[in-house]
């Protein structure tokens, strides 16, 4: 591992999809994700946070390697992401692991838990063969599970313990990025407590870095050292969570802020009219500017791009960075 | 002042196994009531309980009073003229929820006809203005869309038009928003409040997530393992959480700001139906466990007349209540 | 919907020429056409003449090749045991066997559909596994077994019916409900998982919330959706309504196409083999194409270009 330098550098990433409109229409192209860059430090977690439609799955999915995207690229540990399929990719695979949303469908049915945590060990031939089942009782014991729980089959387990399994084999070969897709989404409260403790946890143990996906800003807020918020295929601000989350600078993210319920709401929330839109239907420049309350018609005909403000957060917006003055809403300009 | 709902003793078992196990609960004339608690924990099983939504091989017992007329057991045609006409439910996943080969307009007009006895012209206005207030935009043309048409959002907010059509006295709202984007659930959220400030309608919010609970809510019962553990108003439930298991919850949730510390989680998990701890359902979990805990299903004790919990630690001078006064 | 069309309609094509030569080239590989209608023991110079009178010399391609062309044109070729146009040989026999197949399309439908329904609604009552074992009975008895069975109750020892041939409307009536029981037993099975996934699904609760009657639950909301699936079902049944009835026909005696079938395919009569294979590949193609428009009709979901969500 190179001592300097991130561990994950993503540029421009684009990834396109032709879609076809009902049973006979046109094809249509469906950018999910516009135009990604962003930066991963080894040991620290990016959380990626988003409404459906936004692309923070697919960004998680090109990060990995998964697809390859349609322009920019990924570079991981220096070195430019090779193929999806090639060995090459294959080799990088123990430095690199996916955590999904539903833990029952990431684990096979047939293998009791202890086989399953101990494949990849297998796989890349990591360790003696002798020392295998010991490190298996290491991980093990590392998520929270008993080693006798080892050998029970996924749905003998419950919920929690299930994707406490799944994150024991991703660390199997010790990797050095996990990307987690909705890690805690399908689980209860209290057990999402009990993960989102594991995963800081196991980041100071083992030192991985973590791209934490999830449309939860609260959960991304308690795991992550820095944050994005994605909408429509693009970054539209990135900074520390607590600086986004107390003063979001760009209009969706203080939408998206203030929509969050909690006990004791002060001041108004900002309720955003209309849907979250249709990555098949793109509107024209700013993504957000047909629901957004202070747009403008400059915000109607060019994209703002993600630059920095003094303070250091990255802002995609015309008036957040004082080009132009608060407009009324093109939602009412377009009503009236 | 009688309450418009009254459960009492509601109990269920599926198959023996125990999914309620003795609720009681009121919702008064135009309160706002939420049902908080994890899965399995029977917030769920409670209402379509009272409504008689549970399949044949449900085991019912205990008593649900509507404006003084029992629920439980009446025959198919009082509990047709209830559902929808004085309680309306609406479910989590909308999109699933609406008949995929009926137009919109349809679904609501059917509740028209069978609740207020409107049909054709009448019947169609009434949906159109329906539509408008939950505030689906262009709703003259949305009637004769299908609901594959229509996004999660908008189809909750049929769904809610549906249940409004009826001119219910209580909506029970089970999980409204979970399947739902947070901006859009913020919407929901808010539509619901000023439907309710609007007709004077009665709600019970049934969900998993606190502040959502906290925000539509003026009073909060919080369940597990098919109990209510703790009844209290909205902020006395945040500022003085008495049961250990609501003060897990809140303590579970990610703080919005201050330093990031680690969450108290609760350890361990819900226990399964068929193997209920012999005392408190939530011993096994608890710090605080002590002997009695484990000899006797505590009883909802109060700290004050409108704060209970079913907790043996609570004010050992409070009286026991076993049934809520009248 | 045009090119909807067009490529279904370019697909039939392509399914009914691949039978047609499939059932071409089969024939031909089976055996020597000549040999086995002229008999084992006529002169070789006679089967020659026949075959060369046939066309049966000459190379294989060209055979097929001449066959298609003659199709194009709307010759279908002629029987080689009488000399008459396989096409009017055949469709003399179509009525035969329609009066079985309609009857017993009309016992499945009117059997089979209202049995499921009834077994999805008292699942796992009584009723309902008599009737599952009465549906499972029913299509894995083979048509003959059942066929048979029936003609040794009611024709011979009970002597009620009479076991075969095409006097009166009386000697339909056993092969009528051979055919029907079997199609009656599968349809049961296949409404019944239909309703059943149906009746599982959230918006039926959200019907009951509404205060909507149980029966009108079920006919307004379920059956609607659980007929998208069993249309298929019977327009396959629709689809077998000219060659279904191949084996009931041989065992009752029955004229029709099917009896003419078995009877062509032992001859190598290939002009009478291919037409009536034609014939089925165009009817069972109709049937699936009008299925899928059905599908378009009953479910909106499938309908051509969705408006824009808001």
């Amino acid at each position: 591992m190179k001592a300097g330098g991130a561990l994950l550098e993503a540029e421009g990433l684009v990834r396109r999809y032709a879609m076809r409109r009902g049973l006979l229409g046109r094809a249509v192209e469906v950018r999910a994700v516009d135009g990604v860059s962003l930066k991963l430090e080894r040991g620290r977690t990016l959380g990626l946070v988003g409404e459906s439609g936004c692309g923070k799955s697919t960004t998680g999915r090109l990060v990995l390697g998964m697809e390859t995207p349609d322009a920019g690229r990924v570079s991981f540990d220096g070195a430019v992401m090779p193929q999806p399929g090639s060995a090459a990719w294959r080799a990088m695979r123990a430095r690199m692991q996916m955590v999904f949303q539903d833990p029952l469908g990431a684990l096979d049915r047939r293998l009791p838990i202890a086989t399953q945590v101990g494949e990849p060990i297998e796989i890349h031939g990591i360790g003696a063969r002798s020392e295998r089942a010991a490190r298996v009782e290491t991980l093990l014991r590392a998520v929270g599970l008993r080693p006798d729980q080892g050998a029970r089959y996924p749905h003998e387990l419950s919920g929690g313990q299930r994707q406490r399994a799944v994150l024991a084999r991703a660390l199997a070969t010790d990797p050095a990025l996990l990307v987690c897709d909705e890690p805690i989404s399908a689980l209860d409260v209290s057990i999402q407590a009990q993960v989102m403790n594991l995963l800081v946890d196991l980041q100071e143990q083992f030192g991985t870095a973590m791209l934490f996906v999830s449309h939860d800003l609260r959960a991304v807020r308690q795991v992550s050292h820095r944050v994005a918020v994605m909408y429509l295929g693009r970054i539209v601000e990135e900074g520390e969570p607590d600086g986004v989350l107390h003063e979001p600078a760009h209009p969706y993210s203080r939408a998206l802020v203030s929509a969050i319920p909690h006990p004791g709401r002060a001041g108004q929330r900002i309720v955003l009219q209309g849907d979250p839109p249709n990555p098949a239907d793109r509107p024209s420049g700013c993504a957000f500017h047909p629901r957004c309350p202070v747009a403008t018609s400059l915000c109607a005909r060019e994209t703002p791009a993600l630059k920095a403000r003094p303070d250091g957060r990255l802002v995609a917006c015309h008036v957040a960075h004082g080009e132009v003055s608060a407009g009324q809403g093109h939602a009412r300009q377009e009503a009236a | 002042m009688m309450p418009l709902v009254r459960l009492t003793g509601l109990s269920v078992a599926f198959d023996g196994a125990p999914a309620l196990r003795g609720i009681d609960l009121s919702v008064a004339k135009g309160e706002a009531v939420g049902l908080v608690g994890e899965s399995g924990c029977g917030k769920s099983v409670t209402w379509l309980a009272a409504l008689g939504l549970l399949p044949p091989k449900a085991r019912i017992t205990g008593s649900v009073m509507l404006d003084g007329q029992e629920l439980i057991g009446a025959p198919a045609p009082v509990l047709e003229r209830v559902r929808g006409g004085r309680i309306a439910m609406i479910f989590q996943d909308p999109s699933s929820s609406l008949n995929p080969v009926h137009r919109i307009g349809k679904q609501i007009m059917e509740a028209l006809g069978l609740h207020r006895g409107m049909t054709g012209s009448n019947a169609r206005a009434e949906a159109k203005r329906l539509l408008d207030l939950v505030g689906i935009p262009d709703a003259a043309r949305r009637l004769d869309a299908y609901p594959h048409e229509l996004s999660g959002g908008q189809n909750q907010r049929v769904m809610i038009a549906i249940a409004l059509a009826g001119q219910p006295e209580l909506l029970v709202a089970d999980e409204p928003t979970t399947a739902l984007d947070v901006t859009i659930q913020a919407q929901i959220l808010e539509l619901l409040q000023s439907i309710r400030r609007q007709m004077g309608m009665a709600l019970v919010l049934i969900s998993h997530d606190l502040g959502v609970i906290a925000e539509a809510c003026e009073r909060v019962a919080v369940m597990y393992a098919g109990r209510i553990v703790e009844e209290a108003p909205v902020a006395q439930l945040f500022d003085a959480a008495a049961h250990p298991y609501t003060q897990g919850l809140i303590g579970a949730l990610p703080p919005m700001d201050g330093p990031r510390r680690r969450l108290a989680a609760i350890p361990g998990g819900v226990p399964e139906p068929w193997a209920m701890p012999p005392g408190c359902g939530f011993a096994p979990r608890c710090q605080f466990r002590s002997a009695p805990c484990d000899a006797a299903i505590p009883g909802l004790m109060g700290l004050s007349d409108q704060h209970r919990a079913a907790c043996i630690r609570v004010a050992p001078a409070a009286m026991p209540l076993e049934r809520i006064p009248a | 919907m045009l090119r909807f069309l067009a490529t279904r309609l370019a697909r039939a094509a392509l399914t009914i020429a691949m039978v047609v030569t499939f059932a071409f080239v089969v024939l031909r590989l089976s055996g020597d056409p000549a040999q086995i209608i002229m008999g084992a023991d006529a002169p070789p110079e006679a089967v020659d003449a026949f075959r060369s009178a046939w066309g049966l010399d000459e190379p294989i391609w060209v055979q097929y090749f001449s066959y298609f062309w003659a199709i194009l044109q709307g010759d279908l070729g002629r029987s080689m045991r009488d000399g008459r146009d396989a096409i009017v040989l055949v469709t003399e026999r179509i009525p035969a066997t329609l009066a079985l197949t309609l009857p017993a399309l009309a016992i499945k439908i009117c059997l089979g559909i209202p049995a499921g329904i009834y077994a999805a609604l008292h699942r796992n009552s009584l009723a309902d596994r008599v009737v599952m074992i009465i549906a499972v009975a029913g299509f894995t008895v083979p048509s003959f077994v059942l066929g048979l069975l029936l003609v040794l109750v009611f024709a011979v020892q009970l002597g009620w019916l009479p076991s075969g041939g095409q006097e009166s409307w009386r000697h339909g009536i056993l092969p009528v409900i051979t055919l029907g029981l079997g199609g009656a037993a599968v349809l049961a099975r296949f409404t019944r998982s239909a309703m059943l996934e149906v009746l599982g699904q959230p918006y039926i609760r959200t019907a009951s919330a509404k205060g909507v009657p149980w029966r009108a639950v079920v006919t307004g909301h379920a059956l609607p959706n659980a007929a998208i699936p069993t249309v298929t079902i019977i327009g396959f049944m629709v689809g077998t309504l000219i060659a279904g009835a191949v084996v009931v026909e041989s065992v009752f005696s029955w004229p029709g196409v099917g009896r003419l079938l078995v009877v062509a395919v032992a001859n190598r009569d290939l002009a009478v083999v291919q037409c009536i294979l034609l014939l089925v590949a165009i009817t069972m193609v109709c049937a699936n194409l009008i299925v899928d428009l059905l599908y378009g009709l009953l479910d909106p979901r499938l309908r051509a270009a969705p408006r824009k969500a808001a």
